[in-house]
């Protein structure tokens, strides 16, 4: 049985349908990437998949129960996690706040404040200050630590290179070893082409809400996943250059 | 006449306006509703308490401890089944609802209890009418710093409440952003729902005081909304130390109206209110904005 | 949407033409009203008419500019003083009510320059306190000695009949007269900037669409309207009290007819006006109970049928009698 199975998944935002029909089925202790142009419905898909966004129609199963009307929170205690667009920290609160904040489910397992403070030696010297006032890189790493304290068995990472510093994002992903070794289970978006092709087990592609490609990232090349990223290789207008 | 004997009473009576802008000011805070029927709703607990004293011989004091947990469990119905769909009906919805039912509480208790004035005094001894004699020929009523007291003691337990317990931090959490809040497995739906237990028991004793202080009647209310209101502005919406400053400045200039003019009790009041969101808009945003700039700083 | 769909906008549909029609028929037809209705008659459609008003400016604001008050109950009390002092400095009584409703609109300019910095239920609790305000400093004038009030005694120059059809006609004008400035308003530029208003206030603003200038342009027509209104109710009741013209009610009774009848529709003010005319002609009499009706009702239509009555049918049904919209209406053509 997968860990997760998406089934015919519909979800729009007023009139227009971000998300239509997709499914896809995660492994457990796969790491899956989902590619695809900006407003493809990656972001949608996973506040569908994480319960912050209604479904239109179709089913989330996790762990092979359905979770389609479940409330986000208890998707939590079961454990999804979502490290959202825009890392969505508490700004007010400090790192440590924050982190205790993740534990908030009450969801058993190793990740401890240590442990997080272990994977993400940056945040030791800012353990007191405010999310507000830490560096993006220092924030990224808060908002994957404080989706770590629930302990998840499926974590999705939406964009978390987005707006860091190249080294930053080697923090980031150096950490990210951590988990990959752990085996834990992670479905992510991600912008920079180069580094999803070089973590990533499996991946799919998404062109204006509908998956368009499948497949393992082995068997992919750069340019292939090009060409599904901007639709390319089955419409005639639009530019196949980054 | 000294000024002292304007300004101290005026200062205390703040103290009454504070704890009465308690509850609306928490709720603002968390759920961004300023609830219309939060004067009424304190009437309402004032009634409650009279009706423990005059019908059952129980202390207003004592009666207040009973209605704590009523008024908890109201405020959670409240926010299940007037709130919490409110919220989700846009802007306009809250203020529409929360209107309709203070329209709905005080015209129940017109029904109920009729037009009498009531108060809670006869049932404290002369606690009441009590005060205290401080050098250089001074009064101050006993009441007056009873109630001066609780509201430092209310505010203060809220403020330990929200920065060091867990409780209080998934409320601050929820508040600030509730989508960020269910992803890290805080359910907001709950957690609202105890901020509103919390804002009604917080009326009950915003109720309490009300009735020991002066009369009231099923219609008196609205006007107690409006100064919790004012209070709330005055001290920057949202903030709870804020809104004890902004109760003291509302009873300081409601104490010197009155002294300048028969009407200028309520008038002196209003016109602060006025004059301060005015130059809150005015010159204290753009002070706000050029220290900004000054520091060079982004946040 | 898809690039095979021929869009056309639409703004009269041959049912509009034919209920704007109608509209203006019944508008000639209640004119000539007082020659063939009982006075006590005459008075219920003048007081309906004022009703009508009220609704008409309180949705205006609301439905429109996005802002809802439970002040303007002000501008209803300032409308009715004004027309007192205007009165007793030697204005004829029947301009004295226009001049009076002008002066107070005039008053709301630097009111609004205010108020509209505030955002939604501070708005609410805002024009409150200006009310409030208002109704305190009016006391202060000796003219209408505290509470206890005073007299529009100028109308007593009339005979009774006379006064209550020029009464009666002033309204009817004044209801009409400022229905169709709202629908002419809405067809214009301002319909643009108070659909968007609706839909998304910041994203408006960020395309250019003049906001704060459509929003001062509703709030005072508001003010005038209510002021009008206000000074209508004194030509009927002759008796000026603060308490009564200044109070929450005014408030309630708006804020019952638009929610009920549907709010940002042309036509929801108008039938929650009539209903809540029927109401009152029915249940009035039962004093607190009604009261409590009003309350209760208003408090389930926010929460369940928040769109109103007409709105309701509106978005069920598709239709539209008075074109202040626009339609889409599309083709498949594939």
């Amino acid at each position: 049985m997968s860990l997760l199975q998406i089934n015919e998944l519909v979800a729009s935002h007023g009139l227009l349908t971000a998300v239509r029909g997709v499914s896809f089925n995660v492994e457990e202790g796969e790491i899956l990437a989902l590619v695809g142009a900006n407003g493809a419905g990656k972001t949608t898909l996973f506040r569908t998949i994480a319960g912050i966004h209604k479904a239109d129609s179709g089913r989330v199963m996790f762990q092979g129960k359905d979770v389609t009307g479940v409330e986000a929170c208890r998707r939590v205690a079961g454990g999804i996690a979502l490290v959202a667009e825009g890392r969505r920290l508490f700004p007010d609160m400090t790192v440590e706040e924050n982190l205790k904040l993740g534990a908030s489910s009450g969801r058993k397992g190793t990740w401890d404040i240590a442990r997080v403070l272990e994977a993400f030696p940056q945040l030791k010297k800012v353990f007191k200050s405010r999310a507000s006032h830490l560096s993006g890189g220092e924030q990224q790493a808060t908002a994957i630590g404080r989706a770590l304290m629930s302990n998840p068995t499926l974590l999705l990472l939406d964009e978390v290179s987005l707006g860091l510093s190249p080294l930053a994002v080697d923090g980031v992903y150096a950490s990210l070893q951590h988990l990959i070794d752990a085996h834990t289970t992670i479905v992510l978006v991600e912008q920079d082409l180069n580094r999803t092709l070089a973590v990533a087990h499996r991946i799919i592609c998404m062109l204006e809400g509908e998956i368009v490609a499948d497949g393992k990232a082995a068997d992919m090349s750069r340019e292939q996943v090009m060409e599904h990223y901007f639709g390319t290789h089955r419409s005639t207008h639009g530019e196949a250059v980054a | 006449m000294s000024w002292i004997n304007i300004l101290i009473p005026g200062i205390l009576l703040g103290g009454y306006y504070a704890l009465l802008a308690s509850g609306l000011s928490f709720l603002f805070g968390v759920m961004r509703i300023i609830n219309l029927a939060h004067g009424s709703l304190a009437v309402l607990a004032a009634y409650a308490i009279w009706i423990m004293a005059d019908r059952h011989e129980i202390n207003p004091f004592i009666g207040v401890l009973i209605l704590l947990p009523f008024m908890a469990m109201l405020g959670w119905a409240l926010h299940r089944l007037i709130f919490e769909r409110s919220l989700k009906g846009g802007a306009l919805i809250p203020i529409l609802s929360t209107f309709g039912l203070a329209m709905l509480i005080d015209n129940l208790l017109f029904q109920n209890f009729g037009a009498d004035t009531r108060s809670l005094a006869p049932y404290v001894d002369s606690l009441a009418y009590d005060s205290w004699e401080l050098p250089g020929n001074v009064y101050v009523g006993q009441l007056s710093v009873i109630v001066f007291v609780t509201a430092l003691l209310v505010l203060g337990g809220l403020h330990l409440l929200l920065a060091h317990t867990h409780l209080g931090r998934r409320i601050r959490a929820a508040a600030q952003d509730s989508d960020a809040a269910q992803l890290v497995g805080i359910d907001a739906r709950r957690t609202y729902a105890i901020a509103s237990a919390i804002a009604l028991m917080l009326v009950a004793l915003a109720g309490l005081s009300l009735a020991l202080r002066t009369t009231f009647d099923p219609y008196a209310g609205p006007l107690q909304l409006i100064f919790a209101f004012e209070a709330v502005v005055i001290g920057g919406a949202g903030s709870l130390w804020g809104t004890l400053l902004g109760g003291v400045i509302l009873g300081v200039a409601q104490s010197v109206g009155a002294h300048v003019h028969p009407q200028g009790f309520l008038i002196a009041g209003h016109l602060v209110f006025l004059i301060i969101l005015i130059a809150r808009l005015y010159v204290l945003d753009r002070l706000a904005v050029g220290l900004r700039r000054l520091r060079g700083g982004s946040q | 949407m898809s690039m095979n769909n021929t869009v056309a906008v639409q703004r009269w549909t041959r049912l509009s033409i034919a209920s704007i029609s109608l509209v203006v028929l019944f508008q000639l037809v209640l004119a000539f009203a007082p020659l063939f209705l009982s006075a006590n008659a005459v008075d219920r459609l003048t007081t309906l008419f004022i009703y009508g008003i009220l609704a008409l400016m309180w949705n205006a604001l609301a439905g429109y500019g996005g802002l809802v008050s439970i002040g303007h109950q002000a501008f209803f009390g300032l409308g009715a003083y004004g027309a007192i002092r205007l009165a007793d400095a030697g204005m004829s009584v029947y301009p004295a009510l226009f001049v009076a409703a002008a002066l107070v609109a005039a008053l709301s300019l630097p009111i609004s320059v205010v108020m509209l910095r505030l955002r939604e239920s501070e708005f609410a609790v805002g024009m409150w306190v200006l009310a409030a305000l208002a109704h305190l400093l009016v006391n202060l004038d000796p003219l209408i000695q505290g509470e206890t009030g005073t007299s529009l005694i100028a109308l007593n120059a009339y005979a009774p009949d006379v006064r209550r059809a020029y009464t009666y006609w002033t309204a009817l004008f004044a209801m009409v007269g400022l229905a169709w400035w709202v629908f002419w308003l809405l067809r214009g530029r301002l319909g643009t900037a108070a659909q968007s208003i609706r839909d998304n206030e910041e994203a408006a603003a960020s395309v250019g669409v003049r906001v704060l200038s459509a929003k001062r342009t509703l709030f005072v027509l508001s003010a005038l309207g209510c002021a009008v209104a206000g000074a209508l109710w004194v030509a009927t009741t002759i008796s000026f009290q603060p308490k009564t013209y200044f109070s929450v009610q005014w408030s309630a009774f708006m804020l019952f007819m638009v929610l009920v009848g549907g709010i940002g529709t042309f036509e929801g003010p108008i039938i929650g006006a009539v209903l809540f005319f029927a109401v009152e002609t029915a249940f009035g009499a039962t004093g607190v109970w009604y009261m409590i009706g009003l309350g209760g009702t208003a408090l389930v239509f926010a929460l369940l049928i928040p769109k109103g009555i007409w709105g309701t049918i509106e978005s069920r049904f598709g239709i539209r009698l008075l074109p202040v919209g626009y339609f889409l209406k599309s083709d498949r053509s594939t």
